[in-house]
């Protein structure tokens, strides 16, 4: 059956606290708990979507012996690709050693295209076009200053290589739900992107996730209690939390893969980080739920089976290791590795 | 930078592909078409060899003013890395202190953006180091 023949995650060292967010702009410090957002991911001022996965690629071609070569499909889903016109996903093919008998292309669904390139490399591989294909979903977000955004907009990616062979873990089935919902987005051009406040929330993450769900239970015939771990798509450290408990779930389901509160909202990373950290700790026979949402909106949800191979890869680095090795630095310092100062002469 | 010139180099670049004589084992970064010592005795002896990325600060300095395309971050570190297979290569060492650096200690090489050609020109990736965890 296809599934996840290896994965690896990459988060970005620097933190920002949002209470150090909350400071400058004149807020309650208490704006962090109402999110559920303590602190969020700052990338470097040299990385980007491209760096961010190909980190996230190399970790997980590093756990498995899989030949670079025999990947036949790379998909990078991301918002803020470092180019309008010009692929992520060659780079990222190039600098991992695959290529060039590979198809390759980027993907762009706000914060489900990293879920969606793994349903593109499930069908190629199931048809058999293919061998392995890699897919990756990783973003450098942006809030624009003083936005709700800016608390929790963050960056980090997960890759997962989907293949049929030596699976670490079986996709027994995946169900994607989508209407045409305009809850967040940005025009050509513009540097930070608009949303429809609290319109983001009932018709659009709850509506497209419960139902997308619902929808995986009825494919699946299972329910809450048949599943070890849970993870949906993570906006804020609140969404996800309750719409689990809406849907049965309990605290202990959906706790491992909940990143949010300390690197806030990976955007296309976001899921896929979820489903790695959970990958890093999870044993044979347990079984993943997993539920991503994308503004715009769809979600795409996973039923997931982890098998005895896991315990023959080296599960190192673990996403909990670059979480760990964390720095924190204050709003000017963000400012500067965001770049949102212009500088004379530039 | 040229795009052309700068995608002759990506292999070299993102992947730390270097050369090895055939005749003396010698390991050079970057490419070499002939061993310079070895001379006409490893011609057509040469083959491209990828680099582990593991190796050792060499040496290193602290830049505090750097040029336009740095200037988001400064102080950095610029090093000679002396590769576990042998040659000797400057990089930047990124995602640490400045003071927490010395001579000796073991880096791992990383994938980050390197430079850019202005607003909208290409963006330039390769490797620079980070201290092994």
């Amino acid at each position: 059956m296809v599934g996840i023949v290896s994965y690896g995650g990459y988060v970005p060292r620097y933190r920002i606290e949002t209470k150090e967010i909350a400071r400058v702009w004149g807020k309650d410090e208490s704006i962090g708990k109402g999110l559920g957002v303590f602190s969020k991911s700052v990338p470097g001022p040299d990385e980007d979507v491209a760096t961010i996965s190909v980190e996230a690629a190399r970790n997980a071609m590093k756990k498995c012996s899989v030949n670079p070569g025999e990947i036949g499909a790379v998909y990078v889903g991301s918002e803020s690709h470092p180019y309008a016109v010009k692929p992520t996903s060659t780079i990222v093919a190039e600098a991992i050693g695959a290529g060039p008998n590979l198809t390759a292309a980027d993907y762009e669904f706000a914060c489900k295209a990293g879920t969606a390139a793994i349903q593109t490399c499930m069908g190629l591989v199931s048809s058999g076009m293919i061998k392995y294909g890699l897919a990756i979903g990783s973003d450098t977000s942006q809030g624009a200053p003083g936005d709700a955004l800016e608390y929790s907009a963050s960056a980090g990616g997960a890759a997962f290589l989907i293949g049929k062979e030596n699976v670490i873990a079986e996709i027994n089935k995946t169900y994607s739900f989508t209407t045409d919902t305009p809850d967040f987005w940005r025009r050509e051009g513009e540097k930070y992107p608009s949303h429809g406040g609290r319109f983001t929330g009932e018709p659009a993450y709850f509506k497209h996730t419960m139902n997308c769900a619902k929808g995986l239970f009825e494919r699946t015939g299972t329910k809450p209690s048949d599943y070890k771990y849970a993870v949906f798509h993570q906006p804020n450290g609140k969404f996800p939390v309750n719409v689990g408990k809406m849907l049965g779930f309990t605290n202990e389901q959906i706790k491992t893969g909940l990143l949010t509160p300390r690197i806030g909202n990976t955007y296309s990373g976001s899921t896929p980080l979820g489903l790695a950290v959970i990958l890093d700790v999870a044993s044979p026979g347990d079984r993943i739920f997993a539920v991503s949402y994308g503004s715009g909106a769809g979600s795409d949800g996973f039923d997931i089976t982890v098998t005895e191979k896991i315990m023959g890869i080296d599960r190192n680095p673990t996403v909990e290791s670059f979480i760990a090795d964390s720095k924190i630095i204050d709003y000017a310092t963000y400012v500067r590795y965001r770049k949102k100062l212009w500088l004379g002469g530039e | 930078m040229s795009a052309p010139r700068f995608w002759r180099e990506i292999n070299q670049r993102y992947n730390l592909v270097g050369t090895e004589c055939g005749n003396c084992g010698k390991k050079y970064f970057p490419i070499r078409s002939v061993c310079p010592e070895c001379h006409r005795e490893s011609i057509g002896k040469m083959k491209k060899v990828k680099f582990s990325g593991n190796g050792k600060v060499f040496s290193y300095t602290v830049i505090h003013v750097g040029s336009s395309m740095f200037q988001m971050q400064t102080p950095y570190i610029m090093a000679i890395i002396e590769l576990d297979e042998g040659p000797r290569i400057t990089g930047q060492i990124i995602d640490c202190e400045t003071k927490d650096v010395k001579i000796g200690m073991p880096v791992e090489s990383v994938f980050r953006k390197i430079g850019e050609d202005g607003k909208s020109g290409t963006i330039y990736y390769g490797y620079k180091f980070r201290l092994m965890k």
